[in-house]
């Protein structure tokens, strides 16, 4: 099934209510899926293999990506936040493309490739003029629907690939078509290339939940936007909620009591600040939704009741939760295994794998699903005895110290829990003895001492092990992170190890 | 039958899109469906309860599912044997 028939939907079942907002711009459902089938012609007409979008957040990323499922053309959004030689070479390995957007950078960089390409406001009104009046036989959706680049630490970025199946069973599974009542709104800040970005705009429409795009974050407009479009539902990743809490603290005003569901994931959310949002918006539903580009975003959810009953708990297992991601979807198989694909059981951590319907698992190149149609995430983790999964960051994250793993998240938790630390990064330094040692990267809070490094490794010897005592401890201003607040863990590494 | 195939009812207005189907014959309101099919029909009794919008019809062997996307009065069967909507537990919206 395409997954452009999420749109047709929407269409047909209300064609005159408002779809989308953007720059104070409304589109209705009717316009939007008609735009689309517009867009289905142009990139036919222009023999393109793939549609980039190399833009911020507007109705053109829908467009588009409807567009290109209609013409049976991956979409392929770009992270307009990359180098130019690192764009140029994806440019060069999507070419012929369709391309939204930056059409500068495109010329300057991939001229000769054979591109098509248009400016965002040329894009959208040559799409709405290329309507045919005859019925277009539409792609059936067998194939690729996205295309996106993994950001490519450690090598050129892998090309991860989801066929319209893999979306369409993520959505019909968990979205109720038509759900949302119509004073229902939803604020979506990031950025358009990222799996979040592209489920949100999916799910809102077959929710029939107006999507409000809110391209570029800065706390201060995300705060005006909620009060201007009655936002009731949002969704954020944790270094954005923390500038929000600070901007609320810095006395910005605005009227937020349309908000009732506030969704976060794409990073690590530091237990402080959850707990402190939880007491500063009382009414507010919380979900941490855990998920990856491979699996069409969301594998797993921890829900509004179980954030409120982990934050008022006494029970430290229930109140651990908070930093959990939750119970798996049920339409998903998650286990836990060891390095020798050995299932384990509750408390052990080893690599995630998942397994279903969403779950796609391939790259251009290859797939990474094992023979029995396993994915392995690359992310480490263990399930508590009731089902709750808990991240302990990548696979290849793990620090092995003469043989025995040690995961960074149990040191920087018990780090950020002293009170001068505002935030902290465990990372693998060379050890001629050991092979990996622990290296630490401190960050103090304002107002606070620097704690002395003996403090610091008697705090880890006394509550976890002698083995996980850092042998480095470096105090810096502030650590590298990614738009998305995913921690830059390479970074500091080389920083540690120079 | 493959997936992602369009059928239209021919006793009603229900339109459906397969997502799964191994064997055996698709019909709405007591008549075979197919892509062409014009809807002038009646639904026969036992088989007008009507098709909802958005909701997914699967049989108990789960041999086969579709997705309503345009409604009528008439029921989903394969191979006279009605379909049961397949119930979804309700998950918070998390993107």
């Amino acid at each position: 099934m395409n997954i452009a028939l999420l749109l047709e939907m929407a269409a047909q079942a209300d064609p005159e209510r408002v779809g989308l907002v953007c720059d104070g711009k409304r589109w209705t459902y009717g316009e939007l899926d008609q735009a689309a089938r517009g867009a289905c012609e142009l990139i036919r007409a222009s023999g393109a293999s793939h549609v980039a979008l190399l833009d911020e957040s507007s109705e053109a990323a829908v467009i588009a990506l409807f567009g290109a499922a209609l013409a049976g053309v991956p979409y392929c959004p770009l992270n307009y936040r990359l180098a130019d030689a690192d764009l140029g070479a994806l440019l060069g390995r999507i070419a012929p493309a369709l391309v939204v957007g930056d059409v500068e950078r495109v010329r300057r960089l991939a001229g000769g490739d054979g591109h098509t390409t248009y400016v965002r406001s040329e894009f959208t009104l040559a799409a709405l003029e290329a309507v045919s009046g005859e019925f277009a036989e539409h792609d059936s959706g067998e194939g690729i629907a996205i295309q996106l680049f993994t950001s490519g630490t450690t090598a050129a970025p892998k090309a991860a690939i989801l066929a319209h199946s893999n979306l369409v069973s993520y959505i019909l599974g968990t979205v109720e078509f038509a759900s949302a009542e119509e004073s229902e709104a939803t604020l979506v800040s990031v950025p358009p290339y990222h799996i979040a970005g592209i489920a949100a705009l999916a799910s809102s429409i077959y929710a029939q939940r107006r999507i409000v795009l809110l391209p570029g974050f800065a706390p201060e407009d995300w705060l005006k936007l909620v009060d201007a479009e009655k936002v009731s539902n949002a969704f954020v990743v944790p270094t954005m909620l923390g500038r929000i809490i600070h901007a609320l603290d810095k006395g910005i005003k605005a009227d937020i009591s349309s908000l009732r569901a506030i969704a976060y994931g794409g990073g690590k959310m530091p237990l402080e600040l959850i707990h402190r949002a939880l007491d500063l918006f009382p009414d507010s539903a919380f979900t941490n939704a855990y998920g990856l580009t491979e699996t069409s975003s969301t594998i797993a959810l921890l829900g509004p009741d179980e954030h409120r009953a982990a934050h008022r708990s006494s029970d430290p297992a229930v109140r651990a939760r908070l930093g959990s991601v939750g119970i798996p979807l049920p339409t998903i198989e998650l286990e836990i295994r060891d390095e020798d694909g050995r299932v384990l059981p509750a408390g052990q951590t080893g690599e995630i794998y998942v397994r279903g319907d969403q779950v796609s698992g391939q790259y251009r190149e290859r797939s990474a699903l094992d023979a029995d149609g396993w994915f392995p995430t690359r992310d480490a983790g263990y399930l508590d005895e009731d089902g709750y999964l808990f991240l302990s960051g990548r696979a290849d994250d793990v620090i092995v110290r003469g043989g025995e793993n040690i995961s960074p998240g149990e040191i920087e938790d018990l780090l950020l829990t002293h009170p001068a630390i505002a935030d902290c990064a465990a990372v693998a330094v060379p050890s001629v003895e050991w092979g990996e040692a622990v290296g630490i990267a401190v960050v103090v809070r304002g107002g606070f001492d620097k704690p002395a490094d003996d403090e610091l490794q008697d705090m880890v010897r006394s509550r976890l092990r002698s083995s996980r005592v850092p042998e480095c401890v470096r105090f810096v201003p502030s650590l590298p992170y990614n738009e998305m607040g995913k921690l830059l863990r390479r970074e500091v590494k080389a920083l540690l190890a120079s | 039958m493959k997936p992602g195939s369009r059928l239209k009812s021919a006793a009603c207005s229900s339109e459906a899109v397969l997502i799964k189907h191994s064997a055996g014959t698709i019909e709405c309101g007591g008549a075979p469906m197919s892509a062409d099919a014009s809807g002038d029909g009646t639904p026969a009794p036992g088989f007008d309860g009507g098709t909802v919008m958005g909701k997914r019809y699967v049989d108990e062997a789960g041999t086969i599912e579709l997705l309503c996307v345009k409604p009528g009065k008439g029921s989903f069967a394969l191979d006279g044997v009605a379909l049961v909507l397949k119930e979804a537990k309700p998950l918070p919206a998390s993107d």
